[in-house]
């Protein structure tokens, strides 16, 4: 067993940080503050290579691996948690099933383009009725020959009205149930095609959860990604990998929280001395730091897997249940630890614990992720 | 005609986290992260720069230093530079700038033929901005120093570059071959891309001893230096003062300036 | 000339070289400072060695005239070298008619003045005669029993070992290392001349003598156009704000602690009010919130004022080594552990932005307040 990061992934972490610490940090605040989506930063970041990480460079990508894709996600969300969710969602669930179901003439599309970080993608599955539980899907395609009828609407969408290219489930045929999705390709621009809506969100406010609305929109033939009826398939898969960068998104964010407590415990004073001098306090930072470093240990070992080709769906789930409510955990210390300096916007802690509470939730909540795990175990 | 380009870079010791022993009053050297010197950094991101421009430049990085210094080369090839040599032996250790740059030029020579040598205008850890320009003299090429603004024409051949002063700039014209020292105004360095990363890790960089450059003993190292340090010593610093405090802000004003008229300070 | 490998250098008799020579760097027909603080700086070295003299260095065109500021600034005589190819500065025509006349003429020591331009030429001409040069000097020494005082006094070098009674001569030149971390006394011993480039603003001027004479010695330079390769088409005064940090008798500085570029407002004003100058750490510079002219420390200017605020400053080494000699250092940073806390005569912990306010409203009244015995 070998724990050891290669050359490639420390060099990548350490670059990463960099790219964090002078240009995503210093906006992070004012992101937050203005709910402004950091377009700037998705420039650099697809110049860097960032937005097609775990890509082949035939398509455009980087050519690197899910545990250098996941450790740049969290160097990421240290500074930034929204900058965090927007590269994972881009290329997790809209570049990843791209590559894997698409066809070599879609591929040859929207790869290139995605993976330079020229378009930006986003995944269409959450609709008013249909959460966690995907066969409640209302949106349809209809086949109308020449080309698919797509009406119906989703929300909480990452990135919507931003991204250029939407993986989008919608049921073909009803009464297969989760047999009857199938996924499409839905291009930004398209006739009948309108974002009504974006949401005031609690945290990650420098990106963006959308409505998407679509109202006959004439779907090309080619626009269908994977087999018809195998949709379910592309959305559970594709989650399998979005669980891995959420995961480290949450962890990013109790990391940089972390750090933050420690730079504030060493300045701070009460009582005559600095508050890492006081026992209770340094403890409680000890058991935080063992479930930081426990969740890095769960996290890479799911994207180990993943990089291997093993199964991994158990593993992702785990990642994505334990960083997350480690983030919880952590970031709401940070603030108690701040006092009364926690929970004002001059240090970043309480953005972090804001930014933290939604990797519970989205991309599967922490039940569902226990749903997946006890599922396993009583098989 | 494609262009050469040879980029001189150090690795050193980031001299912003050294801090002194308290009691043993000797630099804490551990824990301390090496880093890419800052000013080598523009060297390298103006070469880049030019090979944005002209792909077919070819960027060679050179550095002498310990088998470490590798870990630098990589993130300057990471960066996107072409191919990197090290500067390694025993024979070396202990150079002053003038074997320094003796040990520098050799291994230039042993490079090939180059049309610009970019270098950091200084290294943090010594801050004494010799080496370039004593480069360029064992060369016998023209020099510049203090490059804060760099324009090739497309004869690949006629190089306009800004100057600083402390209290302006030149501008001057010259041709290649030259050797020319950045500093922080003339760009912003670039990140290490990720396939630049992937990339680097496969390139081979060669690492060459005196022997391999071809420099007699009485030409680096040490004992061929003609600088030696005598003795080497912290300054002793103040004691600590006078905390000023007071229940508020004026008054703590108050006791400062008070302090100081009694004093006779102002 | 026959190129010299540095064993042959090795060779020569350095008992044939004599006096000291300071290059007097001159613009747009001015002497720079640092040649005159370099000029007492020699004054001062060359009656320690006891026979020797201090001469000025002049090379450039049509600039005879300024010898005679040289003579009133303490120079015993005055080497010009005079020529139209010498109108502008260039590296390589400097160099030249330099290296030709250090060959003629032997001097035992050759002083820069740190700029930018003596730091292009002294390595250029230290490399051509296969000699040492030691960079940004901030202290020169030539007799071991002022050195062993000056390091007993103000170091933690053990001087146990420093025979005071030596009559050595040779040049003792101390400078600041790692970041102002450490310093470093270096020593040439086998080779000659002895160089040094000597930070500005850390050496005495003399008094001027108005009306003093010296020697002049014209040097015939070997000088051709070709020998030239590049073209100065343009120098240019720049609009820079003219930062005189090393005359300043206050200096209010500002870094990171004051978190944005806007805080250097509050600087200036409180410069206003104490009639001081502007100064920044390294941390406000290479953050883009002033300009790199106004920064104080290792890679900046050395100062040594009566009175240094030194606001939002954590007192990183690079700063402290260009600021520690200052009368009076005052510290005002949130940081209680902050290491300018450890060097600073007063420290105020607290909000800068609620205290330089204060001051500076508090600062016309305290001659009042004081009188009347408020405070």
């Amino acid at each position: 067993m070998d724990f050891s990061l290669t050359k490639e992934q420390e060099m990548v972490r350490k670059m990463v940080r960099e790219f964090a610490v002078n240009e995503v940090e210093p906006i992070a605040a004012e992101i937050d503050e203005e709910a402004r989506f950091p377009f700037e930063t998705m420039e650099k970041a697809g110049k860097l290579g960032l937005m097609g990480m775990p890509f082949p460079r035939e398509y455009g990508g980087a050519g690197a691996d899910y545990i250098s894709y996941i450790m740049a996600i969290e160097e990421l969300s240290k500074a930034c948690g929204s900058t965090g969710v927007i590269v994972q969602t881009h290329c997790a669930l809209c570049a990843w099933p791209i590559m894997t179901y698409g066809t070599e003439k879609q591929k040859q599309k929207y790869l290139p383009d995605l993976l330079s970080g020229k378009k930006l993608g986003a995944f269409g599955l959450t609709e008013p009725g249909a959460g966690s539980d995907a066969a409640g899907i209302q949106t349809a395609a209809v086949d109308k020959g020449d080309y698919w009828l797509l009406n119906g609407s989703k929300i909480f969408i990452s990135s919507g009205g931003i991204a250029d290219v939407y993986v989008v489930m919608a049921m073909t045929d009803r009464s297969k149930g989760t047999r009857g999705i199938s996924s499409f390709i839905v291009e930004k621009g398209m006739e009948g095609f309108t974002v009504p809506k974006k949401e005031n969100k609690m945290g990650i406010r420098g990106s963006v959860a959308a409505e998407l609305l679509f109202e006959n929109v004439k779907l090309p033939k080619d626009n269908l990604l994977g087999q018809l009826g195998k949709g379910f398939k592309v959305a559970m898969s594709s989650l399998d990998v979005g669980r891995l960068g959420v995961a480290a998104q949450a962890l990013g964010i109790a990391q940089g929280a972390f750090d933050e407590t420690i730079k504030y415990m060493k300045s701070r004073k009460q009582f005559g001395k600095t508050l890492n001098k006081f026992q209770a306090l340094s403890f409680e930072m000890a058991e935080m730091k063992t479930k930081i470093d426990a969740a890095r240990f769960i996290l890479y070992n799911a994207a180990d897997r993943r990089e291997k080709g093993m199964p991994s769906t158990i593993e992702a789930a785990q990642a994505k249940l334990y960083c997350s409510e480690t983030a919880m955990y952590v970031t709401t210390k940070a603030v108690q630890f701040h006092g009364g300096y926690g929970y004002i916007k001059d240090y970043p802690v309480e953005r972090m614990m804001r930014d933290a509470k939604i990797t519970e939730i989205y991309e599967g909540t922490s039940e569902v992720m226990k749903m997946v795990i006890s599922g396993d175990i009583f098989k | 005609m494609a262009l050469k380009i040879i980029v001189c870079v150090k690795q050193v010791p980031n001299t912003n986290e050294i801090k002194i022993d308290p009691v043993k009053k000797t630099l804490i050297r551990e824990g301390v992260e090496s880093i890419l010197n800052n000013d080598d950094a523009n060297a390298l991101e103006e070469a880049l720069k030019i090979k944005d421009k002209y792909p077919n430049t070819h960027i060679t990085l050179i550095t002498m230093g310990p088998p470490q210094a590798k870990d630098m080369l990589l993130e300057c090839l990471a960066m996107g530079a072409d191919d990197a040599v090290l500067l390694s032996d025993r024979a070396l250790g202990g150079s002053d700038t003038w074997a320094t740059s003796n040990a520098l030029s050799a291994g230039i020579k042993n490079i090939g033929d180059y049309d610009i040598i970019f270098s950091g205008r200084q290294a943090i850890d010594g801050d004494t901005a010799q080496v370039g320009p004593q480069i360029a003299e064992k060369l016998g090429i023209p020099q510049v120093t203090y490059v804060t603004d760099f324009n090739i024409e497309e004869d690949l051949r006629s190089i306009t570059v800004k100057r600083d002063l402390e209290d302006g700039y030149e501008v001057i014209k010259l041709e290649t071959p030259c050797l020319l020292t950045a500093v922080k105004e003339l760009n912003k360095p670039r990140y290490m891309s990720v396939r630049g990363i992937f990339d680097a890790t496969k390139k081979e960089i060669s690492t060459w001893s005196a022997k391999d450059i071809n420099i007699s003993t009485d030409k680096v190292g040490l004992e061929a230096s003609p600088t030696n340090v005598f003795r080497s010593f912290t300054p002793i610093t103040k004691g600590k003062g006078k905390l000023i405090e007071a229940d508020t802000e004026k008054e703590t004003a108050r006791k400062l300036l008070a302090e100081l008229k009694s004093k006779h300070i102002i | 000339m026959a190129v010299l490998t540095g064993k042959d250098n090795y060779n020569v008799d350095i008992s044939s070289y004599k006096n000291i020579w300071v290059y007097a760097e001159h613009r747009q027909g001015k002497l720079m400072n640092v040649s005159l603080e370099l000029i007492g700086e020699g004054n001062r070295l060359a009656k320690e060695m006891g026979e020797a003299k201090v001469y000025a260095l002049l090379a450039g065109n049509n600039i005879g005239n300024l010898s005679k500021e040289c003579y009133e600034y303490g120079a015993d005589g005055v080497y010009l070298i005079e020529d139209p190819l010498l109108e502008k500065y260039t590296t390589e025509g400097y160099t030249k008619v330099i290296v030709d006349a250090i060959n003629e003429y032997k001097p035992e020591i050759v002083l820069y003045g740190a700029t930018h331009i003596g730091r292009d030429l002294a390595p250029r001409i230290a490399a051509r005669l296969n000699t040492g040069l030691t960079a940004d000097c901030t202290r020169l020494d030539v007799k071991m029993s002022t050195y062993k005082e000056y390091a007993e006094k103000y170091t933690t070098l053990n001087t146990s070992n420093l025979d005071a009674n030596s009559t050595e001569t040779r040049l003792l030149q101390t400078r600041p290392a790692f970041g102002g971390n450490l310093m470093a006394t270096i020593i040439c011993p086998k080779t000659r001349p002895q160089m040094s480039t000597v930070r500005p603003g850390v050496m005495k001027k003399r008094q001027r003598e108005e009306g003093a004479e010296g020697e002049l010695i014209k040097v015939q330079p070997q000088i051709l156009a070709e020998f030239i390769h590049t073209q100065v088409v343009e120098i240019v005064k720049s609009a820079k704000e003219v930062i005189s940090l090393t005359d300043a008798e206050i200096i209010c500085s500002g870094g990171r602690g004051l978190g944005n570029a806007e805080g250097f407002k509050l600087i200036q004003k409180l410069a206003d009010k104490t009639g001081g100058t502007v100064g920044a750490s390294r941390a406000a510079v290479d953050a883009g919130w002033i300009d790199q002219s106004h920064q104080v420390g290792q890679t900046g200017t050395t100062v040594k004022p009566k009175i240094y605020f030194a606001c939002g400053i954590s007192g990183a080494i690079q700063h402290l080594a260009g600021m520690q000699t200052s009368d009076i250092i005052i510290a005002i940073n949130k940081n209680p552990d902050a290491p300018i806390f450890e060097i600073a005569d007063y420290g105020i912990v607290g909000d800068l932005y609620k205290i330089i306010p204060q001051i500076i409203e508090e600062w016309d009244n305290i001659d009042f307040l004081y009188d009347a015995g408020i405070i």
